[in-house]
């Protein structure tokens, strides 16, 4: 249905994604729009997964399966990182990766 | 021996009252800490007497042996190089054990009155229990290592008493000199104690003095500067004996330890620490002896040249506690001496017998000069002899006592000192006549000093006193107890217990020397009589006649002087203070360097650690980054 | 070149865009809007190569799940229309240098690699496959990593309700 569309194209644009995401993390202080970064990371990664295992290798599901495992580890982590960032806004009233600092003397 | 394991509660004693007195310190009355510590002595003198006794005159055997009655292995360097704990029972061990429990229970008793209401009561017993363990531990040492490890607690303990009145500086100040010119003959001892054992691979007494053992019939082959290793080794370990002893030029701490209590001085630098010197050369006396001729000549000759000058420093003195600590001085050296002129045997040892016997009479006679002198302070609240004068109404039991010591110094018979003096003397005109005559000009000396010292504090005129009185009872009885043994002490038949081979002998009563040597103490309290007993400037003008000679021996021919301007002008000036500018500047310059290195780069190197995510994560990528290009450059595809 | 492809080109431009916008976006919920097109667009993306049930799971997984809970602590952690603080100007440019050469060094790398693309026409999936592959302990079976993940979102269920109803003690 996508096969006149070549591969490499779709990686060049999950690149992009991929990239987009490193350059968020780097840039943004808020910790909630470092998760979005990393969010678009991995479905950067995932498009990945899915086209090659789509263009190259459609007799297993190998990268199918893997972006499955991805999602749900993506979800446990969301869970568990806005977990921590909910309570750290309760005790420092900033969730500003910069402001976390009490650990670090 | 199983019937000398009791001897083992002779060190448990004391130690035991000096911890539970020490740990206490402050929970108990000061009584009651005096209490348990003068339990304690009193039962140490109990099995002392009784060892001693037990050991002399219930042997049925023909000579002495030396027993071991106790050993525990303590270290176990090589296989024959062992350190033991133990407890060696021969005749000079048990002599001084007498000596020490009868000396140290006297002296206990008297400081329950002489130390009333002093600050630190019960700590002044806790030290003295500290020092009657170390010093009996010193005499019952089975080997080089044990009695070096005790005679160092004799020197702590020591250092503890003199300075007592730790608020007073000239006290602190003893207390350190003492301390420091002791430890520095003792870097001899043990030197020498490294150097025996080393060739002779044994620690131990037994084995060491042997007479037909392996060191005294091969001595050390080795020689170093012209004498052989073995004289170098006795003579370093009679360095160690001879700071202990006050023996010239070591002397200069005695005088100055008279900053203690007058009980301590009687007790350490009377009777009992300060023959530790003189112990230990007796200790080993069949080695110096046997193996090392050499090293006995060192002996004699430093024991002599000692009494002589300890002597006429003395006559000059105006305190009467430093009159008493030259004395002392002069008598150690008169022992030494002894030791050094005596061959080994029963005849041949009269002059080892001869020392040890002095070393007995001299601490009775002695310990009761100091404790009078006490009680002589206690009642006129000073030192000086100035303010003392026609005492002998006033202080009638010190008097007395004080009298009968001063008598048995001078060698008056029938009194113990003429006795073990005369022996001395005895052995001196056998062994070398040069040596007699010294000896002999120092018993003239000796008489007549003391008599100074008696006559210018008994006799002579009333001054103004304060509520002056006789001491207590806790305290005039252990001086007539004394004066009972510096009467009769010199009964004892010695040559029958003490020898240096064990083997018993018959001395013979040399008429002429006792003459002489009475003749010429009675020449010495005579003149003392002469010029001190009525107050008049008679003194003062052979004083002046002397001139320039008296300024130096009242100066103590500038030792002290000496040994300040060696060790402030060459030692600190010279010698300390350039390692000092090496330490401060190359030593400390280097690792000031090492560390402010280290601080720059750290300072520089901590950014890297800044705890900042974007900076870990962008440095990450960079290097992922720089990794991959590295890849794809070196494996184009 | 159909429609198809065309779309395709489309989307793909619109992704990219919206992913910058959502890092860069100063104001957090427009953030996760655009986080919220790139996801849907994610979503067709498995859609148009006929994985269904991906599509699906991300769908409810990553929009209904994760996106929610994101807003929802934006809700709870930050006052609407605020300002989000950046780093330091020259960090940003360092970041957007980096970024972009790395990008770079890997549309080369993708530009100069043969891809060889398979023609194996096999079944439409069907989810019945899937969940039997999911627990089959077979050569191409995954219930191990499947177990695990279970473990892992336990794991997680119980950290996220002890982190979050942990009550700080002393300073507040």
């Amino acid at each position: 249905m996508i096969e006149n569309i070549p591969l490499s194209h779709i990686l060049i644009f999950s690149t992009l994604i991929f990239f987009t995401g490193v350059y968020g993390f780097l840039t943004r202080k808020n910790m909630i729009t470092m998760l979005i970064s990393i969010e678009l990371v991995l479905n950067a990664v995932n498009i990945n997964f899915v086209a090659i295992n789509k263009y190259m290798f459609p007799e297993q599901l190998e990268g199918h399966f893997f972006t499955l495992f991805i999602i749900g580890i993506a979800a446990a982590e969301a869970a568990v990182a806005i977990a921590l960032f909910i309570n750290l806004y309760r005790n420092i009233r900033s969730i500003d990766v910069d402001e976390v600092t009490e650990m670090k003397h | 021996m199983d019937s000398y394991q009791f001897t083992i509660w002779i060190l448990i004693l004391p130690f035991v009252a000096f911890l539970v007195t020490g740990v206490l310190n402050g929970k108990l009355s000061p009584t009651i800490s005096a209490g348990i510590s003068i339990a304690a002595i009193a039962l140490v003198t109990a099995l002392s007497y009784f060892t001693a006794i037990s050991y002399f005159f219930l042997n049925s055997a023909e000579s002495y042996e030396a027993i071991q009655a106790a050993s525990v292995t303590w270290l176990r360097l090589t296989d024959t190089l062992i350190i033991d704990m133990g407890i060696i029972i021969d005749p000079i061990s048990a002599m001084m054990l007498v000596v020490i429990s009868t000396v140290s229970l006297m002296v206990h008793i008297y400081s329950t009155g002489y130390m009333k209401g002093e600050d630190g009561y019960a700590r002044y017993f806790t030290f003295l229990s500290l020092f009657s363990f170390a010093m009996l531990g010193l005499v019952l040492a089975t080997n080089l290592m044990q009695i070096y490890i005790f005679w160092e607690l004799v020197g702590v303990s020591s250092f503890l008493l003199i300075g007592y009145y730790y608020k007073k500086p000239t006290a602190i100040a003893a207390a350190k000199k003492a301390f420091i010119v002791t430890r520095f003959a003792d870097l001899g001892f043990l030197i020498g104690i490294l150097l025996l054992s080393y060739y002779t691979g044994t620690f131990n007494f037994m084995e060491i003095t042997n007479p037909e053992g392996a060191l005294i019939s091969n001595p050390i082959a080795g020689t170093f500067m012209g004498f052989s290793v073995m004289t170098w080794a006795l003579v370093l370990i009679f360095i160690g004996g001879a700071g202990k002893s006050a023996m010239f030029p070591f002397h200069v701490w005695l005088p100055d330890a008279m900053e203690g209590p007058t009980p301590v001085s009687a007790l350490i630098h009377a009777a009992t620490m300060v023959v530790a010197g003189v112990y230990l050369v007796g200790r080993m006396f069949s080695v110096y002896a046997l193996a090392a001729p050499e090293a006995l000549e060192v002996v004699a000759f430093i024991g002599a040249f000692t009494s002589l000058f300890a002597a006429v420093i003395a006559i000059v003195q105006t305190d009467i506690k430093k009159v008493l600590a030259y004395s002392t001085i002069s008598q150690l050296g008169y022992m030494m001496l002894a030791l050094g002129i005596s061959g080994y045997g029963a005849e041949a040892g009269l002059g080892f017998t001869a020392s040890m016997f002095h070393l007995f009479t001299h601490a009775f006679f002695k310990a009761l000069l100091f404790l009078g002198a006490g009680s002589i302070i206690h009642a006129v609240h000073s030192n000086e002899m100035k303010d003392m004068g026609n005492l002998r109404k006033h202080l009638p039991s010190t008097h007395l006592t004080f009298l009968i010591a001063t008598l048995a110094i001078a060698g008056i018979p029938p009194l113990s000192g003429f006795f073990s003096k005369d022996e001395i003397l005895a052995a001196a005109w056998q062994a070398n006549k040069l040596y007699f005559a010294v000896e002999y000009l120092v018993a003239g000396l000796t008489a007549f000093y003391m008599f100074r010292l008696y006559f210018r504090v008994f006799w002579g005129q009333e001054r103004k006193y304060d509520h002056i009185h006789e001491s207590p009872a806790s305290m005039t009885v252990p001086l007539w107890i004394l004066a009972i043994g510096a009467v009769f002490a010199g009964f004892l038949p010695f040559s029958h217990l003490v020898t240096s081979d064990g083997q018993p002998f018959d001395t013979h009563f040399h008429w002429s020397i006792a003459l002489a040597s009475v003749g010429i103490a009675l020449i010495g309290i005579l003149s003392a009589n002469a010029l001190y007993r009525k107050e008049s400037d008679k003194s003062a003008k052979i004083r002046a006649s002397l001139g320039g000679l008296y300024v130096l021996v009242d100066n103590k021919f500038y030792m002290d002087e000496f040994y300040l301007f060696v060790t402030k002008k060459i030692i600190f000036r010279y010698i300390t203070s350039s390692a000092a500018w090496f330490d401060k500047h190359i030593v400390d310059g280097l690792m000031n360097l090492i560390g402010n290195v280290t601080m720059a780069i750290s300072v520089r190197s901590r950014n890297f650690q800044s705890g900042n995510v974007h900076q870990y994560a962008m440095v990450f990528l960079t290097g992922l980054l720089l990794i991959v290009m590295v890849y794809f450059y070196f494996n184009p595809n | 070149m159909n429609a198809l492809t065309i779309i395709f080109y489309i989307m793909a431009v619109l992704m990219v865009v919206f992913s910058i916008m959502a890092v860069t976006s100063r104001k957090l919920l427009r953030a996760a809007i655009y986080l919220l097109f790139v996801l849907i667009g994610v979503a067709v993306f498995y859609l148009a190569v006929d994985y269904m049930f991906l599509a699906a799971v991300q769908v409810v997984v990553y929009m209904g799940g994760i996106l929610v809970l994101i807003i929802f602590s934006i809700l709870l952690t930050s006052h609407l229309g605020e300002r989000l603080q950046v780093v330091k100007p020259t960090t940003m440019l360092f970041a957007a240098v980096l970024s972009l050469v790395s990008a770079g060094v890997v549309i080369s790398v993708i530009n100069g690699f043969t891809f060889i693309t398979s023609t194996f026409e096999g079944d439409k999936l069907t989810v019945a496959h899937i969940g039997q592959q999911l627990l089959s302990y077979d050569q191409f079976g995954y219930v191990l990593p499947f177990e695990v993940i279970s473990i892992l979102l336990l794991a997680a269920m119980i950290a996220a309700i002890a982190i979050a109803k942990y009550k700080h003690q002393g300073k507040s």
